[in-house]
């Protein structure tokens, strides 16, 4: 009895301490915003890593989302005889929701686990100790910049993935199924507001892009340095940076739209 | 600082992002039609404001004048005051009307000015309570079976 209340016991503590650890760590990458930007050459580099290799699957992902919103939503939009909305349907389901929540979800595939391997690697390979042995630390030198070319990269992925999307929608729309290219925009110009679909979607990606690059750093860096460890924290990445995203989504969508 | 190969696309991506921001804002919000143009307030009292909404269109001749800027419920006249923000380069006759119209059966709800003859214009914070309502679907239908009603009565009792 007192051994099975020790191990509960132990437990609360032990997750106690890793929730407040990573919560310091949060707060320190945070607050190396300006160190991370004044080593502009490092931050520059990182986004390039992130960003730019991670634009071709996001831009082809948001084409094809944009033509199967336009198809799918043609068919039902013109059972009630409103094939005129269509713009208007396929703009807010992607500003909205689907060009932030699936531009992280790829980003979290792409750039997450491209993110945990490199950290977790490094500390395998004792790169992190041996920084910290030339009293390098490796917070600011390594994770910081990752960190906020991240949360950088991430909206701007989202607005291509979003524009593209619209773009599909519009080629599959206007040029393939043939509904009108001036109700097409003009819908869409007098449905979509620029604060609160725009702007309530560009700061969800911006919050994903926090939730994307923490996770993945953090599992790289508390990853068992070993082949398995590393394997184990890239596969947790990708779970943990999904769930976070949309259990997110939902909770900042009933912030958002429901008041 | 250094230069590398590196910037260059790092720059392009940024900008990418930059202009996909600047598209969506402009092609699918419209951001140039929020009017940065002079405006002037002007509240209107309707019996019952319907389904209005806040940056709901104000036209005249089908064409947009101006905007909803807000609705409060007035506890001294039991109305709802609308404040509408018309542009400044558009002026009204004191004794147009304002009412509330829907685009479409089930489009959304707008305020449609029919000009008046006055020579004197309206100017800010003008009170306006020549109105007509929205259309309340439910009090129609109460209208249409009470007619109903009656009618049926009306031979009976003769």
């Amino acid at each position: 009895m007192t051994d099975w209340l020790a191990r509960v016991g132990g437990g609360v503590r032990r997750w106690t301490a890793d929730v407040g650890w990573s919560a310091r760590l949060f707060l320190r990458l945070l607050g190396l915003l300006l160190p991370t930007l004044r080593r502009g050459r490092l931050l520059a580099d990182q986004v390039h890593f992130l960003g730019n290799y991670s634009l071709a699957i996001i831009a082809v992902s948001g084409l094809f989302v944009g033509f199967v919103l336009s198809l799918q939503g043609y068919y039902i939009l013109q059972r009630y005889g409103s094939a005129e909305a269509l713009g208007l349907m396929v703009a807010l389901s992607l500003l909205r929701e689907l060009g932030p929540v699936v531009a992280a979800l790829l980003f979290a595939g792409r750039a997450g686990t491209a993110l945990t391997a490199e950290i977790g690697l490094m500390k395998a390979g004792e790169q992190l100790s041996a920084m910290e042995m030339m009293a390098v630390d490796p917070v600011r030198r390594v994770l910081a910049p990752r960190f906020w070319a991240g949360v950088i990269a991430m909206p701007l992925l989202a607005a291509v993935f979003s524009a593209v999307g619209i773009l599909g929608g519009w080629v599959v729309g206007v040029l393939m199924i043939g509904v009108d290219s001036g109700a097409f925009w003009g819908q869409m110009q007098s449905g979509v507001d620029v604060w609160s679909d725009l702007g309530n979607g560009v700061l969800k990606s911006v919050v994903f892009g926090f939730t994307v690059s923490f996770v993945a750093l953090l599992q790289g860096y508390v990853a068992q340095p070993t082949p398995e460890g590393v394997s184990r924290a890239t596969t947790r990445t990708v779970v943990m940076a999904s769930l976070a995203v949309l259990g997110l989504d939902f909770v900042l969508t009933a912030l958002m739209f429901t008041i | 600082m250094e230069r590398s190969r590196n910037d260059v696309w790092v720059g392009l991506f940024v900008l990418l992002g930059a202009a996909a921001l600047l598209f969506l804002a402009l092609q699918s919000a419209n951001l140039l039609s929020l009017s940065f143009e002079k405006t002037y307030q002007v509240t209107a009292r309707f019996d019952n404001a319907g389904g209005l909404k806040p940056q709901a269109a104000v036209k005249s001749a089908g064409v947009v004048v101006g905007r909803v800027e807000s609705i409060r419920f007035n506890d001294q006249t039991f109305q709802a005051d609308v404040v509408l923000a018309l542009e400044s380069r558009y002026g009204f006759p004191k004794d147009s009307s304002l009412k509330i119209l829907t685009s479409g059966l089930l489009g959304e709800q707008y305020i449609g000015i029919e000009a008046g003859g006055e020579p004197d214009n309206w100017a800010q914070g003008a009170v306006i309570t020549q109105t007509q309502s929205a259309l309340v679907l439910e009090n129609l239908i109460g209208q249409f079976l009470f007619n109903k009603a009656s009618e049926d009565k009306a031979p009976a009792s003769q």
